[in-house]
């Protein structure tokens, strides 16, 4: 139910509502991805359950009033459960006419548009080629067109105090946020909090947007620009347990510091700036005092080439970045799985290929993390499918690169990334501690003896008297590790590689399905599609289709239920952001006829893509 | 060398000796080559510093010098071209207790790893990098490399090459480096010295050794090298001496404006205007300076350019997380948490 259909003559009591999904946009500098943040935190404390789209340019401040500089922010909230930031949104909120402009389109028909018509001047129009103003020539008559003087307004809200129009106009982001709230019946107080926060150092600024947020919820109520309508969704049934906001950035940071902690091995980060990764440096640079070692290097090889050597000396390795980064990093990942250290490699992947869309979403680095590299190979590959589960899925990755000697590549994507979900925050005594396998005496050390079941060699680090020996990039002799160009030992270091990272199977859980075990269609997801794919399998089931779905956590090595799986459907469709990478691995290793569902748009999935697909496979699309 | 500053080094094991250092592995470099010597140099450098051998660590890139590791009875790691600083900085910082050597050359060190040695030394890691110049590729059969005199023919420059050369020691200084010096493979003993206090420099310590690659540049570095004709070819640096030089010690260097020129004057009987060395000199210019005296027209330069001291980069890493563990109480609980969030009933 969405609400545009429900909209009723004006009433005092707040209308129930299902689901909302409101996009905010603006200019880069309008403040646009802290009002969505603002809204988001005040909605999960009013117990909805949420998910967010943040979408912003890559260039830091656009020239103003621009279709490349317009910022957005979308919010999913509902009384039910929540998967997606939202196909489409119900409201958008316009802060100018190139915001309008790049949103219109998405907004449902009947939806609410908020534009602050102080930006609409003619020279805005202008410069997004508006030929007339869209609020007078009846081109926005499909929605509910609420003007506001933003400008004007927040400027009164101001009155008597000593301010700048530049100053004054910074506010404005607060005044429709305020209006947000009332029209949503959102608590202010955690905003109101965090302006004092935030703003400690300023009072004038801290007084400012109090009065910016006060006046913009008062002026929604008392101006009736809705109509004194407004809306209030119920809390949802969320397991009980405390929550937070957390991005996949953040969870996978803290997913680190807690894998540290779990293990008692210091963690040490090795990055370069990038975007969307370079939020996971900023976090783990907070926390010195857990050990943690961050160090921003001269670039990625560098990055990756600390971690490696911090590796050998015993510690957490970890490198993270994006796409071109792990290009960068290719040569210095093979010399990690030639000497057979613990290393994870984070690759927050965005569009692709060389620069691409640094601040876009894509899937489309999963066969470079696979096979990008010289030589065979191997490394583990995971994929958290939530942002939430960066968090769990991170631990889970160093505990296998410790366990197995091995770099394990974990490939989050700009979408996971940047999105934020609440997070049952987890109680820290059930985390799953590990350590260090235990090492053989010094008498009996090989520095590439290897332990039966899993492979791995032995991690003797530096300082250790008795079990000095030397590593590097050429081929070793099996067990000794001494330099080695015997044809029949390279062969057999090659297959033992490759069997080692084979071995983690071992340790991967039976595979969820959701939904029958056999049936018509199965819907084989990786990564952060996840929460469309699970929308639209379960809007399928709801209407009593026959399909399941699987969401794969481990590409490398796959799970080792998934033949007998795919044996029960009589249709594997496999949605990617990408042209079907997944889709050609189990192609390649289980010689199944799926199909792919591909989108290279630098945004996620809307859950009725997904179902569309799902409906052609059912009425035989297909053949 | 002096024993009393090799004191202030850190552990004291039990005495070991040369044969301690040397590994099990067949040395494969060429005969004659000049980094045997160097080997036998460390080898036998390394027992007097008093250091545990398990606490060595030599990192290397690509290169026939980059072999190194392999040879030494320590702890090793023979990584991949112009990337040694990068795992050495992982290694010093991440456990400062160990000892960090990187053996290096021109091409793996100044070439293809040459912005991660800038950035090494002016973070001032604390490792000890030795950079083998043979002024040509070696490993790759005889390339020109980023050392090579301007027209020298090699394979990949037939018609002789026409990259200017990089000068190893203006680089480093230019790099804000704490310790820089050169040595030569011939001279053992003044090769030790250095090496010696390099060892005890706290920061990173760059020794650029000219090395003779016997089979692709025979030859390089004869004229200071060659026994017979060297004094009158280098000028030795002494810290707080006068720069002289000459079979005789009858030659000199003194600034006319900003440009050294040499004077030649009775033997022990110096003019007062001669160059002092100062390595400890809080400017770098002196040693850049020093670092521009060529062959023809000038004695090249053999010692310590310049000692001095800054924080080293695990010092300074070290610090700030002593820092936070003042202020921040440990609790995994409390951090994930959040400052915000909320219970659902």
């Amino acid at each position: 139910m969405s609400q545009t259909e429900t909209i009723k003559p004006a009433r005092k009591d707040p209308e129930e509502l299902d689901a909302v999904t409101i996009r905010f946009a603006g200019d880069s500098g309008d403040g646009i991805q802290l009002t969505g943040m603002q809204f988001t935190t005040s909605t999960a404390i009013a117990g909805n359950d949420l998910s967010t789209l943040p979408d912003y340019p890559a260039e830091i401040r656009a020239p103003v009033g621009t279709l490349p500089g317009v910022s957005g922010y979308q919010i999913h909230f509902s009384s039910r459960e929540v998967l997606t930031p939202g196909d489409a949104p119900d409201v958008l909120v316009a802060m100018n006419p190139a915001a309008l402009k790049a949103n219109i389109k998405d907004l449902k028909k009947g939806g609410i548009l908020i534009v602050n018509s102080d930006a609409f001047s003619q020279g805005n129009l202008t410069k997004v080629a508006y030929a007339a103003n869209p609020l007078e020539d009846g081109s926005l008559s499909d929605f509910r067109v609420i003007p506001v003087e933003l400008t004007r307004l927040t400027g009164n809200a101001m009155t008597g105090m000593t301010m700048t129009k530049v100053q004054i106009d910074r506010c404005k982001n607060f005044f429709a946020l305020g209006m947000m709230y009332w029209l949503y019946d959102r608590p202010m107080e955690n905003t109101l909090k965090w302006i004092q926060a935030k703003f400690k150092k300023n009072p004038l600024m801290a007084e400012a947007n109090t009065k910016a947020l006060h006046a913009g919820n008062a002026y929604a109520e008392t101006a009736e620009i809705f109509g004194h309508h407004h809306y209030r969704v119920k809390k949802a049934p969320i397991v009980p347990g405390r929550y937070r906001n957390i991005t996949g950035n953040e969870a996978t940071a803290l997913g680190m510091v807690a894998a540290a902690q779990l293990s008692g091995i210091e963690l040490w980060y090795g990055s370069y700036p990038i975007t969307p990764a370079s939020d996971v440096l900023h976090e783990l640079s907070k926390h010195k005092a857990y050990g943690v070692k961050t160090f921003q290097a001269e670039d990625e090889i560098a990055a990756i080439g600390s971690a490696i050597g911090a590796s050998f000396v015993g510690k957490l390795g970890c490198t993270g970045t994006s796409g071109p980064g792990v290009a960068l990093k290719s040569e210095a990942i093979g010399l990690a799985v030639m000497v057979e250290l613990p290393l994870v490699i984070l690759n927050v992947q965005r569009g692709g290929p060389s620069t691409g869309l640094p601040t876009k979403t894509e899937q489309s680095d999963l066969l470079q993390a696979m096979y990008g590299r010289n030589g065979e190979c191997p490394v583990a590959v995971f994929a958290p499918a939530t942002p939430g589960e960066c968090f769990t899925m991170v631990i889970e990755a160093f505990r296998i690169a410790v366990k197995y000697m091995t770099p394990v590549f974990f490939l989050t994507d700009g979408y996971l990334g940047n999105g934020s979900e609440p997070w049952m925050v987890p109680d820290v005594a059930k985390l799953p501690k590990f350590s260090q396998p235990a090492l053989m005496t010094k008498e009996a050390f090989k520095p590439y003896q290897r332990d039966a079941e899993t492979l791995a060699r032995p991690w003797a680090i530096p300082g250790l008297a008795g079990y000095e020996h030397r590593v590097g990039g050429i081929e070793k002799a099996d067990i000794t590790g001494n330099v080695s160009y015997d044809p029949d030992n390279h062969e057999r270091m090659v297959r033992l590689r490759a069997a080692k990272v084979a071995k983690i199977s071992q340790e991967i859980p039976p595979t969820e399905i959701l939904g029958a075990k056999k049936g018509k269609v199965l819907v084989v997801g990786w990564g952060g599609t996840y929460g469309s794919i699970t929308a639209a399998v379960k809007n399928c089931q709801a209407r009593g289709e026959s399909v399941s779905s699987i969401h794969i956590r481990h590409l490398n090595p796959f799970p080792s239920d998934l033949a007998e799986i795919f044996a029960n459907f009589e249709n594997i469709l496999v949605p990617e952001l990408n042209m079907g990478q997944l889709f050609k691995m189990l192609r390649a290793k289980y010689l199944i006829p799926a199909v792919g569902l591909n989108k290279i748009k630098g945004q996620p999935f809307k859950i009725a893509e997904i179902e569309n697909a799902i409906a052609g496979l059912l009425q035989g699309g297909r053949n | 060398m002096e024993d009393q500053e090799l004191a202030t080094l850190p552990g004291s094991g039990p005495m070991l000796t040369r044969k301690d250092f040397v590994s099990d592995q067949m040395v494969r470099w060429c005969p004659g080559c000049g980094d045997f010597a160097i080997l036998a140099t460390v080898q036998k450098l390394l027992p007097s510093l008093g250091i545990p051998k398990e606490n060595y660590v030599f990192v290397s890139g690509i290169g026939c010098s980059s072999r190194f590791p392999y040879y030494m009875n320590t702890y090793g790691f023979h990584s991949i071209h112009g990337r040694a600083p990068t795992l050495a900085t992982g290694i010093k910082c991440a456990r400062p207790d160990l000892q960090v050597w990187m053996v290096t050359g021109d091409g793996d060190g100044l070439s293809i790893g040459g912005n991660h040695l800038i950035h090494a030394l002016r973070r001032n890691v604390d490792i000890k990098i030795l950079l083998f110049n043979n002024k040509i590729y070696g490993l790759t059969k005889g390339q020109t490399s980023p050392t090579s005199e301007i027209g020298k023919k090699t394979k990949s420059t037939p018609f002789g090459s026409i990259d200017y050369p990089l000068n190893p020691i203006s680089l480093a200084l230019a790099s804000e480096a704490t310790f820089v010096a050169r040595a030569v493979d011939t001279d053992l003993p003044f090769l030790t010295e250095v090496l010696g206090k390099a060892a005890k420099h706290k920061g990173s310590a760059f020794i650029e050794i000219f090395q003779n690659c016997i089979v692709f540049n025979d030859g390089a570095f004869e004229a200071v090298s060659d026994k017979t004709t060297r004094e009158d070819k280098i000028v030795r640096l002494k810290h707080g001496a006068p720069l002289i030089f000459g079979k005789e010690q009858n030659k000199g260097i003194r600034l006319k404006g900003l440009e050294p020129e040499v004077v030649t004057f009775e033997k022990g009987k110096p003019p007062a205007d001669l160059l002092i060395h100062d390595e400890k000199a809080h400017s770098p210019n002196l040693a850049y300076l020093l670092s521009r005296l060529m062959d023809p027209e000038f004695p090249i330069p053999q010692g310590v350019f310049r000692d001095v001291s800054r924080p080293a980069l695990h010092e300074l890493m070290e610090q700030q997380l002593e820092e936070a563990k003042k202020t921040t109480t440990v609790d995994l609980q409390k951090l994930l948490n959040g400052a915000e969030n909320w219970v659902v009933a």
